[in-house]
């Protein structure tokens, strides 16, 4: 299923190149360009052939050899460009995953525990709030908090674990507004089976009811949700970036953006939406080691057809 | 009035149930004292935005070059901006944006996006497979970035940018519409319909997607914030509204620089955004819980 889902994308980003305005020869050679020349480079890039030739080239040359051609504004190589500012976008979206799990789970836990109290209503209200917030401006807002007012972060680069702090919490608090709804909601449901029931009456510690018997029959749900926020913390990741002066990929694509340069911007959409796909690959993995009956549903289609979980 | 009903011939006696079926929703609705707080702020947005040069005290490009960068006083209750505009008369236009962006891009996403979810849940088979197989390429490119990469290739500008978002929330709609209609197929009244030899498009349209509102307007309200939100972030790089057309992402965009002395350039355009989103977030779920009766007391 990765595969045909990986062709797709490129070709939906090709799509979107081959209906961008503007000859890019034209565009590459500058305004003293003279009709010849722009169609000899026309020739030379293969901007003639027919629509199906030229995604045929393009689709080859971006899996066979992890070729996207060239910027329009400095002619490096687009890969190029992209693998030098990827893993900083990808190293921010991983941690802003990794601080939304590690928080928003158990408040949500403990929001669905303690449901209507005034800890719960708390939670909702701010999770409402946080839902709301435009990443780029909760970025704006931490710096000028943390860093112009009290000076804990600094508030820009993205090297020292200091200055990953304010990147990462700016990234990580919408998503992890919707990770503790899903919990909270996932909790609730499960805590209501008649099984968590005998479990109480069978005199079972509170604890390893919570956590064994409720937590891992709620957990499919929650791993849904945090597989798609990570979709959510790479483009959160690619607005905050420039807020935060993050050599990543949002930069990348807001300076191709500027310059008028599609190619770096259209790439950089593959990469992430490649780079999302691997990551959903692996959620549907994860289900087979949560839940058993995914797993056995696997093993009867013996691994030739996907089904697809319940989500 | 047929929002919420039942579908079925028309004849006496179902407006007297539609009449109390909409009390209840609204009955339940407006217990929610979120909704009404939702409600109320969303009345303020509009009348700000269909009465905007009433409103602001200024025009949005109306520059004082003798009173740039003022902090909030009583003559610029939000401050000025580098131009001396007034950030009070900007963040009130800006608010004609949001409000056609939002109600505009929700339009496209759900008429094309619920158009193939219905088609596809309905006739099932090999039309199901091809639009699904479509709907697992395109959500596989975060929604963010899809609209950034269709902005990008449309260009920069009011109406590229209401398209983008709009196109990039298509398959998030004919996913839930397609869900919706999968369900809603098997029941009875269905098969009761095609026993007295209804035609498909009548099937599907006058009784299946008629009992899928109730999903569409909730994902509908939500989907507005939505399009603000990206609408505001397309802008904030530099996709969206250009300068000087006041849009709130663009007005973060252009106060980001002076955040170290004059922050309330970025204060205001940013509270606008997150106040309007509450609000369409408070009615969304209270629309939820009003008209899925399922889902109450979660």
């Amino acid at each position: 299923m990765l595969i045909p889902v990986l062709v797709g994308v490129a070709f939906v980003i090709f799509v979107l190149l081959y209906l961008t305005p503007g000859d890019p020869a034209r565009i590459i050679l500058g305004t003293q360009s003279t009709p010849e020349t722009v169609k000899a480079l026309r020739a030379e890039m293969g901007l003639d052939d027919p629509f199906i030739v030229q995604f045929g080239r393009y689709l080859f040359n971006v899996f066979f050899r992890g070729d996207l051609g060239r910027t329009y504004v400095t002619k490096t190589l687009v890969t190029d460009e992209i693998m030098s500012a990827f893993p900083q976008t990808l190293k921010l979206a991983f941690w802003s995953v990794l601080l939304l799990s590690a928080v928003g789970i158990p408040v949500g836990i403990v929001s669905a525990i303690k449901q209507y109290s005034l800890l719960d209503n708390a939670v909702m209200l701010l999770a409402m709030i946080a839902t709301a917030m435009p990443v780029f401006w909760l970025g704006l807002l931490l710096i000028l908090l943390f860093s112009v007012h009290l000076g804990w972060f600094p508030s820009s680069g993205f090297d020292t674990p200091m200055s990953m702090v304010l990147p990462c919490v700016a990234v990580a608090t919408p998503s992890m507004a919707v990770v503790v709804r899903m919990t909270r909601s996932s909790m609730l449901e499960v805590i209501r089976q008649d099984y968590i029931r005998t479990a109480r009456a069978k005199g079972q510690k509170e604890s390893v009811i919570i956590l064994r018997h409720a937590l891992i029959n709620a957990l499919i749900p929650i791993i849904t949700i945090i597989g798609l926020q990570f979709g959510v913390a790479l483009g959160g990741a690619v607005l905050t970036e420039s807020v935060f002066s993050i050599h990543g990929l949002g930069r990348l694509m807001v300076d191709g953006i500027k310059m008028r340069d599609y190619p770096l911007v259209q790439g950089g959409v593959l990469y992430t939406a490649f780079a999302f796909s691997v990551v959903n690959l692996f959620v549907d993995i994860l289900y087979a080691y949560v839940d058993p009956r995914i797993k056995a549903q696997y093993q009867r289609a013996g691994g030739t057809k996907r089904t697809a979980p319940s989500r | 009035m047929s929002l919420f009903s039942t579908p079925g011939p028309a004849g006496v006696g179902e407006d007297c149930a539609d009449d109390s079926r909409l009390r209840d929703f609204a009955a339940v609705f407006f217990r929610n004292r979120m909704a009404k707080a939702g409600i109320f702020i969303l009345a303020v947005l509009i009348v700000s935005a269909v009465f905007a040069p009433l409103i602001a005290p200024y025009e949005y490009d109306e520059q004082d070059l003798l009173a740039t960068l003022e902090w909030p006083s009583r003559e610029h209750i939000f401050g000025t901006d580098e131009f001396g505009r007034d950030i009070f008369s900007r963040v009130v236009y800006a608010s004609r944006i949001s409000v056609m962006v939002g109600i505009v891009s929700v339009t496209i996403g759900i008429f094309f996006g619920g158009l193939l979810g219905a088609a596809a849940g309905f006739y099932g088979g090999a039309a199901d497979d091809v639009v699904m197989r479509c709907i697992d390429v395109l959500l596989a490119i975060p929604a963010i970035l899809f609209a950034i990469a269709i902005a990008a290739s449309l260009g920069p500008g009011l109406f590229n940018m209401v398209l983008a978002v709009g196109i990039s929330s298509i398959p998030y709609y004919a996913r839930i519409l397609r869900g919706s209609v999968l369900s809603i197929r098997e029941q009875e009244f269905i098969e009761a319909s095609r026993a007295v030899g209804s035609s498909n498009i009548r099937i599907l349209f006058r009784h299946v997607i008629p009992n899928c509102l109730a999903p569409i307007i909730v994902q509908g309200t939500l989907g507005v914030a939505d399009g603000i939100l990206y609408a505001a972030a397309l802008s904030f790089i530099g996709l969206g509204i250009q300068p000087p057309t006041p849009e709130w992402g663009g007005m973060l965009s252009g106060g980001r620089s002076f955040i170290r002395d004059y922050s309330y350039m970025t204060l205001f355009p940013g509270l606008a955004i997150v106040i309007t989103i509450l609000a369409l977030n408070f009615v969304g779920d209270a629309l939820r819980d009003a008209l899925d009766p399922k889902l109450r007391d979660r």
